[in-house]
């Protein structure tokens, strides 16, 4: 199953990975602010992610790890 | 389970300072990766410009240089003329290329310097807070031309790759843009080449990437990429416009 | 080739430069130096240099920055117009911390002006020249044989102390002919860490820059770089005092003021006049301590120059204004006579009888 990490601390909650996940399960939490005061990136569902790495191709702040 | 998708090596781990969304970030990491497998980091030197991507010199691992606005491509020349092993890169901004930095590229590319030219266009002057650029759109709005942009004033914009693939200079001339996977892949492909063609010694290669600048242009991330599809492309249409050693080969 | 030849000043620069290590050039055309350039383009290439003609005198001043940045040695040359617009990446080289070699042999200005001598760039290079606080080492020759021993030691100030070295010479030193002695060159070794030369994935990535967005650490720098220019102020000041052991007037003139008015001496000394000459070699560090002693001992200074009076200040202030200082000049092209230069030594002679 493949796995996302994100480093979520350099997140700008650009939400360009949100809008070319295929799944449908990245979200900006709105509810969460990080250090660098912006609402990050989460996983609604680790176990739908394909590894496509589509979200790590478009973000632009490299916070994207994928392993297969 | 392997890593199939993480920071470049080439880029240090210095967080970038862009704005939300703005697409310097991919280019810088399209950049790298290329770099990386290349295997070239260790002999590579950049040459950062004045614009957005003045701090570049932080982000690449490779040496780097910080060139005054529009002297990177004569900067990039004295160094590849006395390090002609040694890989070579530009990264400029629309406004340090297409205007106060036109004779520079115009002069490396008609020279066939062998270095490798990352322009990147987003049709505005970011940095300063989104001023009209040479490759502002007709009738774009910006904070100097604050009624759009009035062709018969200021003349029209600015079509690098068309004009420079005039030449006979340059050996390798694209236009790409980051404004959704499939070309973000086809951008990574051009920029590749574009170092291959270095280390072969084949000469002047000028990637122009159609970016982003969500900020200045007053858009949402997701929709400025929507701008860049709907406005930009059209006017600045992808592809290669100048390849000569895919030309001789075909002959 | 130790040996005497004779020589143009411009060849003489470029020869030497050659000699210095100099395997890279970069200018665009102007008169009157064209001859270093042209010298350039022919021996670059048998020597496996680079002969390099810019789009323009900013392209040069770049390209010198790129191949600096290298850590290799490297000039341009060009004249007071392409000099004006070379002053930006002279900033920048300042700024960077980088060696680089420039030579300007000045024509009249301002603006186009003409094709003739003259010695009014002389602020711009003693004051840096472009925007920010910096200088660059100014060298002034007179002779052909001092338009080589300038570029060796041009070089070697610039790497000593990475920062921009300018020979101001003027279209006569460029284009006298004399004898003169090369090859005695011996080069020294610099430390070059800091250049541009790829990391081999071996070190942190050196940067060359000099954009500092933090004031406190730009002010920091700024002050750090002054701390090395007061060093450069101490040591390196150099003058050649001729006849100054018993004079009254001290005339003040480099270059080829300072040959003109050689002969005004010899005549004013025949009349009982007694004048001598301090030649500043380094306009900057202008060489104030020596101007200062003089001061103690001489009645008047007469500033013999090529401009509309730019040294001058710099008597002055070196003298703290002790003394009166005159003006003898000639601008626009126009190379004072030894005459006119004997009728003002006369005339502050005689307003020192009073």
């Amino acid at each position: 199953m493949p796995k996302l990490t994100f480093k979520t601390d350099l997140c700008k909650g650009c939400g360009l990975c949100v809008s070319v996940c295929p799944k449908k399960i990245l979200k900006i939490a709105k509810d969460k602010i990080n250090k660098k005061g912006h609402t990050p990136v989460e996983m609604t569902d680790q176990a739908a992610c394909i590894g496509c790495a589509f979200c790590a191709t478009m973000c632009p702040d490299c916070i994207i790890t994928v392993e297969k | 389970m392997s890593i199939v998708f993480e920071k470049p090596h080439a880029l240090t781990d210095a967080p970038f300072h862009y704005c939300p969304g703005c697409t310097h970030g991919i280019i810088h990491r399209l950049v790298a990766e290329a770099i990386d497998e290349l295997g070239i980091e260790g002999k590579t030197v950049g040459v950062a410009p004045v614009g957005c991507a003045v701090m570049a010199y932080d982000y690449f691992a490779c040496d780097m240089v910080e060139a005054a606005h529009g002297r990177a491509p004569a900067i990039a020349t004295g160094l590849k003329r006395a390090m002609p092993e040694n890989i070579i890169f530009t990264y400029q901004g629309d406004g340090d290329l297409a205007s106060i930095g036109m004779a520079e590229t115009v002069h490396s590319a008609t020279r066939n310097e062998n270095i490798t030219v990352i322009f990147v266009n987003n049709a505005i002057y970011g940095m300063t807070g989104g001023q009209m650029a040479p490759t502002s759109l007709p009738g774009q709005v910006t904070q100097t031309s604050p009624y759009g942009r009035d062709v018969t004033q200021c003349g029209f914009p600015i079509r690098v790759c068309e004009m420079l693939s005039t030449l006979d200079g340059p050996e390798y001339i694209a236009r790409v843009a980051v404004n959704n996977v499939k070309n973000v892949r086809a951008a990574k492909a051009a920029i590749k080449k574009a170092f291959e063609n270095q280390i072969a010694g084949k000469g002047f290669s000028l990637v122009e990437v159609i970016s982003s600048c969500p900020t200045n242009w007053g858009m949402t991330p997701d929709k400025a990429l929507e701008w860049v599809q709907d406005k930009m492309i059209p006017y600045y249409p992808l592809g290669v416009y100048k390849d000569r050693s895919a030309k001789e080969e075909t002959k | 080739m130790s040996d005497k030849v004779l020589m143009k000043g411009n060849e003489a620069i470029a020869e030497a430069a050659i000699q210095a290590g100099c395997r890279h050039y970069f200018g665009y055309p102007i008169t009157p130096q064209t001859e270093i350039a042209a010298y350039m383009a022919k021996r670059m290439p048998k020597i496996g240099g680079t002969f390099l003609q810019a789009e323009s005198e900013v392209a040069a001043i770049n390209m010198v920055y790129g191949t600096s940045s290298a850590g290799f040695r490297v000039m341009t040359s060009s004249s007071s117009p392409g000099i004006s617009l070379k002053s930006e990446g002279i900033s920048y080289i300042a700024g960077a911390d980088l060696p680089a070699f420039i030579v300007n042999v000045q024509r009249g200005g301002p603006g186009l002006g003409g094709i003739q001598p003259s010695q009014s760039d002389y602020f711009q290079a003693t004051r840096g020249g472009g925007h920010g606080d910096y200088h660059v080492i100014a060298l002034a020759p007179a002779s052909v044989q001092e338009m080589a021993d300038l570029t060796f030691k041009g070089f070697d100030l610039a790497d000593e102390y990475r920062m921009p070295a300018m020979i101001l010479a003027d279209g006569t030193m460029g284009q006298m002919m004399e004898p003169v002695t090369l090859g005695n060159y011996v080069p020294k070794q610099f430390d070059k860490s800091w250049a541009v030369t790829g990391t081999k994935m071996q070190r942190k990535h050196n940067i060359v820059n000099s954009l500092y967005l933090n004031p406190e650490e730009l002010e920091r720098i700024n002050f750090e770089r002054f701390e090395r220019y007061k060093v450069i102020e101490e040591k390196e000041a150099m003058a050649e005092e001729y006849l100054m052991e018993d004079a009254e007037i001290c005339i003040a003139a480099f270059g080829i003021a300072a040959r003109v008015s050689k002969n005004a001496i010899v005549a004013a000394r025949a009349q009982g006049i007694k004048v001598g000459m301090i030649r500043p070699i380094t306009l900057w560090p202008f060489p104030k301590k020596i101007f200062a002693a003089a001061a103690d001992k001489c009645r008047a200074f007469l500033s013999v120059e090529l401009s509309m009076g730019q040294m001058i200040e710099d008597v002055e202030l070196a003298t703290k204004c002790r003394r009166p200082v005159t003006l003898c000049n000639r601008a626009g092209g126009m190379i004072p006579s030894p005459e006119q230069v004997l009728a003002a030594i006369q005339s502050v002679a005689g307003g020192l009888k009073k």
